[in-house]
């Protein structure tokens, strides 16, 4: 248990998805004007991400890793399929996230009224790919594949909603002209990412 | 076709260089920021990076614009995805081969290259409606502006973070008996932002139509 509290630890702040490795960033700068937006979107990728990685990670662990087809028959031991995780990995994510919004569409439509606009965004932003991919570079286990997924949407989202919160208060100060908007933007982003550093020095 | 249009025309040239400053997709269009910051610590990899991204988003443009009046809007998604996939494989694979260490410490991030804002806005925003050589050259145009910037940043960030260029050593090191001490904070992520952050502004000051007004 205490090994899944570590990695959950990890991922949401020692590796914090926007902060530390700078994912998906296109639409943590574009939709962090508003804390209400921001929230939305953070649900919508803790969502996303919390559905993509743990099917990944079956995916990877049936179908494509090494000797991953032998359940089929003994003939497949030796058919190595990992380079196609890319092309895989990428479609279970946009039809997880197509999926996902039929779903909450007809299910809970005031929560798609809320998430409904940034669900097809969701697949292709960076974070969620990268969950994926960092899953399959470190070799999580399913259960740990959970975890990570909902570690690292969860730290994104938390990023995010505080970017947006800087941002609005930010509106009443004297910016000058040339960094207005985008640029004041990155500097804000890169001094909550040397606040977050801070945890870098925590021990798991 | 008139002459205007041909390969070598003005409207091509201004495809393709547009992009790389006046237009540059980082620093204007702010696509692509994802894998800019992540990769800069040392020139190579920023190279590497630069490079792989112009192939694919080239390539991509070049595949998507000559599929798209057969592709039902729809689905142009999933299809655009499929070819850029592809192609990054291709880009992963050789890494892979030639170059193994640097693909080491690159990681995912070739893998990112699919969800590349750059990648996929090209190829929605221009190849979907024009013809395959210019978007080719848009392909081009762009990933160079990409890998402008990356390098500009890596070579900043290597020379002032570990006193080489190119893994050579420029300013000798103080450990090492030479009289540099290097900055520490520029080998640490924040610092790629706030690089970025100030081309920017050194950019939108030079060109002040580019400022946002809000």
């Amino acid at each position: 248990m205490e090994h899944f509290v570590n990695l959950f630890i990890r991922s949401v702040f020692l590796e914090n998805m926007a902060l530390a490795f700078f994912l998906g960033m296109c639409s943590f700068l574009a939709c962090s004007k508003k804390v209400d937006t921001a929230l939305g979107l953070g649900a919508a990728v803790v969502f996303v991400q919390v559905l993509t990685v743990p099917l990944n990670n079956l995916i990877l662990r049936y179908l494509l890793a090494e000797g991953a087809l032998a359940w089929i028959s003994p003939a497949f031991q030796h058919i190595d399929l990992t380079f196609l995780a890319f092309i895989l990995f990428i479609s279970t994510i946009a039809a997880a996230t197509q999926v996902v919004e039929m779903v909450v569409e007809r299910f809970a439509p005031a929560l798609h009224a809320t998430l409904g606009v940034f669900l097809p965004l969701i697949a292709v932003n960076c974070v969620i790919l990268a969950g994926s991919l960092f899953m399959q570079e470190r070799d999580y286990t399913f259960t740990e594949s959970v975890v990570y997924g909902l570690g690292s949407g969860t730290g994104w989202a938390i990023a995010i909603v505080a970017m947006a919160a800087v941002r609005e208060k930010m509106r009443y100060s004297n910016v000058p002209d040339g960094l207005k908007g985008l640029g004041i933007t990155f500097v804000t982003a890169g001094l909550m990412s040397l606040a977050f550093m801070v945890f870098s020095g925590i021990q798991l | 076709m008139s002459a205007t249009d041909s390969v070598f025309g003005t409207r091509a040239r201004r495809t393709l260089f547009a992009p790389i400053i006046t237009n540059n997709p980082i620093a204007v269009q702010v696509l692509g920021i994802c894998s800019a910051l992540a990769v800069t610590t040392r020139i190579d990899k920023a190279l590497v990076m630069g490079a792989g991204v112009t192939l694919v988003t080239a390539c991509a443009n070049l595949a998507v614009s000559l599929v798209r009046n057969y592709t039902p809007s729809s689905i142009r998604i999933i299809v655009q995805l499929a070819i850029i996939a592809s192609l990054v494989i291709m880009v992963d694979q050789f890494l892979k081969a030639y170059l193994f260490e640097l693909s080491l410490e690159l990681s995912v991030f070739v893998g990112l290259i699919i969800t590349n804002c750059i990648v996929m806005g090209r190829a929605e925003g221009f190849a979907m409606q024009n013809p395959p050589l210019t978007s080719f050259l848009d392909g081009i145009g762009n990933g160079l502006g990409y890998a402008l910037v990356l390098l500009l940043v890596a070579f900043v960030r290597e020379l002032s973070g570990a006193g080489k260029v190119f893994g050579f050593t420029v300013l000798p090191l103080a450990n090492d008996g030479g009289w540099y001490v290097p900055n520490g904070l520029m080998l640490l992520a924040p610092s790629a932002l706030f690089i970025v952050a100030l081309l920017i502004w050194l950019l939108r000051t030079l060109k002040p139509e580019l400022q946002e007004k809000d």
